[in-house]
């Protein structure tokens, strides 16, 4: 079958598709996205997070064909590209939140997430908003630094945004 | 920049060595940023799965249903027809050896005679989609005769009842029957009734660990490409490139020259890599259809496609006065090896010569073994055999100190090793062993404020957590401490050098230094540190890091917490090589007679007549291009009975305080905080160095609580992340880190190997304040909630 979707906010299309399909492999075997990581491919690791029309979802658990004139966002449509990587991206490289990086697309999505909804999240909601991303590198104390390190920039830049 | 950690560190040791400064913010003991950082935040980093070549076809392995078979026929017709089906390959079809293995060549590329696990690779296809690769997998007709397992400790024991794992004609193991190695331990009069009767106070323990996994979050995975030459071009997620190649050129009848190894991007390793999983597959596969083939494994079949951590089965005594002085340890390790060989005889070596602990006792007595079975292979898991002692002796610590009377932390503190100690090997720790200061140092940390429910309430916070099991009612809280002792690199002998090429030229008008090794970065940040290190040694800005491949010599394995001091200490050589030929340049060139020289902000500078002329200018359009090996101090085989023998390159020492709440009712676990305290010599790389130390110690709450592969008969029951359970954020806590910094005279920048210690004594840590809550036993790991609940 034939799929048509927005990636990244730009129209894609991908041919052939097999109806057993995931998003997942569409994204990454058949549109050259390949950021988006299968670890597990049944849910339970959020490394494959997307967003889908503006919600968070392990791409592996959305079949391909599901996604038909939707709107898609992966971690290569995160960075901007006029103003580089998102404030999400940064804060996890300079925190150390990154070692082998398997999980890491999907901890930027799920993460960017959070911060849309609470830009401010306790320690209790960062542990609850990321429970479903694992990671087995960092033992997740650099990514919770990462985390409040992009709350505390955004919030920072929103409020000099708004005094000036 | 400003703000980046540059402060100065001095190092201290027993030989008084040079001060290291930094000179550069981004030189060792700063935290740059990783290299490969904005690649992997932005998506864009190329993981081995993530591989795309035009033509390309899917790889897929047929795997045994059954823990022990003879395999009576295979039938691949049927899968052959199907369309977009390219290959179909058994152990027939295989040009050279059938055999591979890492230190014992026993396991089959293709099964053939027999299976040996449930898991085993049996056939292998390349098609056109991975879909119908699995479909042709389906049509493969395999007949069997199911054996009865040999899953036991009684049946590994006793062949001549249950059978040989290999048949006795074809072992190849190191000791004989079912035996794959095993190694003795005796010290001052071994343990025997006169040395009992010196002892006031005895306590005697069974322990056991279960079967762990690596868990890595990248698969298995790489793409085989063939060459025009007739060789093989494999990009590979791996830990050790060259042992690869040495592994898989003899089963593709090639010499080892045409088989080239470049390494994709790893995500996460410890220790799962370092045997083959899918790259003989993908070579064979490969070479037969003239096209590239790439394998990915599902989670599933990962579960399948590495070996574990051993489980043990161990029993300890300690006899000690009524002072609290150790006398006598008499201990017995038994390492379940699985069906083939991998790393288990350097696993008993560790468990045997580490199985006393940072501990002087005078009269030991070890007998560590590890059997083959029909259970999964087992091999290197971070912490390597010093995992399974450490929960054991630990326990046996602190049920001395109750049965003493005495506070736990003196009590180990009273017996700790220290600089000088001879440990039961006769080796002599020639080094600091700061074990007595990282226990005070973990103790000395304030403690997290106690539970309270009645003005604060969030259950996020409480064992069971967002389930909504508690809210605070019948959460008892416990404190526990361990500490641990590991080795750093390959030991018995076994010269695992690393080699390192560094090339200095004038790139854009910049002094750009390059530095190329086969190390594999598995996530660890030795691509970080290899450009600090050139930073320090060649005050250069700029370096770049070249790919890993075989084109340059080994670097050894990125495991045994090595890489750092080996292919670190490997670049360190090649860099200061580097810099003496540029010296000599300028010597030659200008007739310097300095013997003051130094690199420093892309300039050489004498410390007496200041700067002389920058690099640009000396270099010209000349390039200076050097490659050095980094060999450590050798290391002996240890004697056979009586294990003694200058066995291992260098100790490592991590102490940790874990604070848990227990729901004593549902048996519910919540660890509150570990704290963990270690001496890494010198942190290259701080912000690295803590990371490894948090990530080692949430792989030892993981096998403290949760953590295990449950095998019945055999068969794995759990080959899945929804039902082996690895800690989520919300199973860890925070994880405060007190780093020390005393000098190795032998290593490079005084360094000491960091990654695999916390995972040794996080999970008595852990354990111990369990039962400091519960006042149970608790001599199994993982806990379970049944082992709290008693139900």
């Amino acid at each position: 079958m034939r799929v048509t979707f927005n990636a990244n906010g730009r129209p894609v299309e991908a041919d052939d598709v097999w109806e057993g399909e995931s998003l997942l492999f569409m994204l990454r075997e058949r549109l050259g996205l390949p950021g988006s990581k299968n670890a597990c491919e049944q849910g339970e690791c959020g490394s494959c997070t997307v967003y889908l029309d503006g919600s968070p979802v392990c791409s592996c658990l959305v079949a391909a064909g599901q996604v038909q004139d939707r709107e898609v966002r992966t971690v290569e449509g995160l960075a901007d590209d006029e103003n580089g990587l998102d404030p999400v991206q940064q804060a996890f490289i300079d925190a150390g939140a990154v070692q082998c990086g398997f999980c890491t697309p999907g901890l930027l999505v799920q993460t960017h997430d959070l911060l849309e909804r609470e830009p401010q999240p306790s320690d209790s909601d960062i542990r609850e908003a990321l429970s479903g991303n694992l990671c087995r590198c960092t033992g997740y104390e650099k990514i919770m630094d990462a985390v409040r390190l992009a709350s505390a920039r955004k919030c920072s830049s929103n409020s000099s945004e708004v005094s000036q | 920049m400003s703000a980046r950690n540059s402060a100065t560190r001095t190092i201290r040791g027993e030989k008084n060595l040079q001060d290291i400064t930094t000179a550069h913010p981004d030189g060792i003991g700063g935290s740059p940023l990783r290299p490969d950082g904005t690649l992997k935040v932005r998506g864009e980093f190329a993981y081995s799965s993530d591989l795309w070549h035009e033509d390309m076809l899917w790889g897929m392995a047929l795997r045994s249903p059954h823990a022990h078979a003879r395999i009576l026929s295979i039938d691949t017709t049927e899968a052959l027809t199907q369309p977009g089906v390219y290959a179909v390959m058994t152990h027939e079809d295989i040009p050279g050896s059938k055999y591979y293995g890492l230190e014992i060549q026993d396991q089959p590329a293709l099964a053939f005679g027999k299976v040996r696990y449930h898991g085993e690779a049996v056939a292998i296809v390349a098609a056109d989609h991975p879909e119908t690769a699995r479909r042709a997998l389906a049509k493969i007709k395999v007949e069997y005769e199911v054996l009865a397992p040999i899953t036991t400790e009684e049946h590994c024991q006793n062949p001549e009842t249950f059978g040989y794992v290999h048949e006795p004609e074809e072992y190849r193991g190191h000791a004989s029957g079912n035996v794959v190695h095993s190694q003795k331990v005796v010290s001052g009069l071994g343990v025997n009734d006169d040395v009992r009767a010196m002892a006031d106070v005895v306590v005697v323990g069974e322990y056991e660990v279960g079967m762990q996994d690596q868990a890595f979050l990248g698969p298995e995975s790489g793409l085989a490409v063939p060459a025009e030459d007739g060789g093989i071009d494999l990009y590979i997620a791996t830990q050790w490139l060259h042992v690869d190649r040495q592994q898989v050129a003899p089963v593709l009848g090639l010499p080892e020259n045409k088989v080239r190894l470049t390494l994709a991007g790893v995500g996460g390793a410890f220790g799962g890599r370092e045997d083959l999983s899918m790259q003989i597959h993908a070579c064979l596969l490969a070479q037969r259809t003239g096209k590239p083939v790439k394998i990915v494994y599902s989670r599933e079949e990962s579960f399948f496609g590495h070996v574990h951590r051993h489980p043990a089965k161990m029993r300890y005594e300690h006899g000690a006065t009524r002072d609290g002085r150790l006398v006598y340890m008499d201990a017995r390790i038994v390492l379940d090896g699985g069906a083939y060989a991998s790393a288990s005889p350097a696993v008993v070596g560790n468990a045997s010569s580490l199985s006393v602990g940072p501990y002087e006792v005078p009269n030991v007595n070890v007998l560590a073994i590890a059997y083959y079975s029909n259970n999964p292979s087992c091999g290197a898991m971070r912490g390597f055999g010093a995992v399974q002692a450490c929960f054991a002796y630990e326990t046996q610590l602190d049920r001395l100190a109750a049965e003493l009377g005495m506070d736990p932390v003196e009590l180990r503190q009273l017996n700790a090793v220290s600089q000088g100690s001879h440990l039961p090997t006769g080796q002599v720790i020639d080094a600091p062993a700061p074990v007595a200061e990282l226990l005070q140092k973990v103790k000395d940390l304030p403690l997290p404020p106690p539970l309270d429910t009645e003005h604060h309430l969030d259950i996020r916070e409480l064992p069971g957590a967002l389930s909504n099991t508690s809210h605070g009612e019948g959460i008892v809280r416990g404190v526990g401490y361990a500490v641990g002792l590991k080795n750093v690199g390959f030991s018995e002998g076994f010269d695992d050098y690393s080699t390192a090429r560094v090339r200095l030229e004038v790139i854009g008008g910049e002094p750009v230094a390059m530095v190329h090794t086969a190390m594999a970065e598995v996530g660890q940040g030795g691509v970080t540190v290899h450009g600090q290190i050139a930073r320090t040694e060649l005050g250069v800005e700029q370096v770049t890091i070249h790919p890993a491949n075989t084109e340059v010599g080994s670097a050894g394995s990125t495991s045994a917490s090595r890489q750092t001091y080996m292919t670190g200490g490997a670049v360190k050589l090649a860099a200061e090589a580097v810099r003496n030929e540029l010296f000599n340049l300028g010597r030659s060139r200008y007739g310097w007679t300095y013997n003051d020289l130094s690199l420093i902000g892309g300039k050489v500078v004498s410390a007496s007549a200041g700067v002389l002329i920058s690099m640009v200018d000396l270099l010209g359009d000349q390039a200076i291009d050097l490659t050095r090996e980094h060999h450590h101090r050798p290391t002996v085989p240890f004697d056979k009975e009586t294990g003694q023998g200058f066995g291992h390159v260098q100790y490592t020492f991590c102490a940790h305080r874990a604070v848990v709440d227990v729901d004593v009712e549902l048996g519910l676990v919540k660890v509150v905080e570990l704290a963990a305290a270690q001496d890494v010599g010198k942190a290259l790389n701080p912000l690295s160095v803590i990371g490894q130390i948090q990530g080692g110690s949430t792989q030892g709450l993981g096998l403290a609580v949760m953590e295990e592969i449950i095998t019945k008969d055999g068969k794995v029951r759990n080959p899945s992340f929804t039902d082996y359970l690895i800690p989520t954020i919300l199973d860890t806590p925070p994880q405060p880190v007190e780093i020390m910094e005393l000098a190795d005279p032998n290593a490079p920048y005084g360094l000491r190997g960091v990654g695999e210690a916390p995972t040794l004594s996080s999970t008595p840590a852990i354990v111990s304040a369990i039962r400091a809550a519960t006042g149970l036993a608790l001599n199994r790991v993982p806990v379970r909630p049944e082992h709290i609940t008693g139900t």
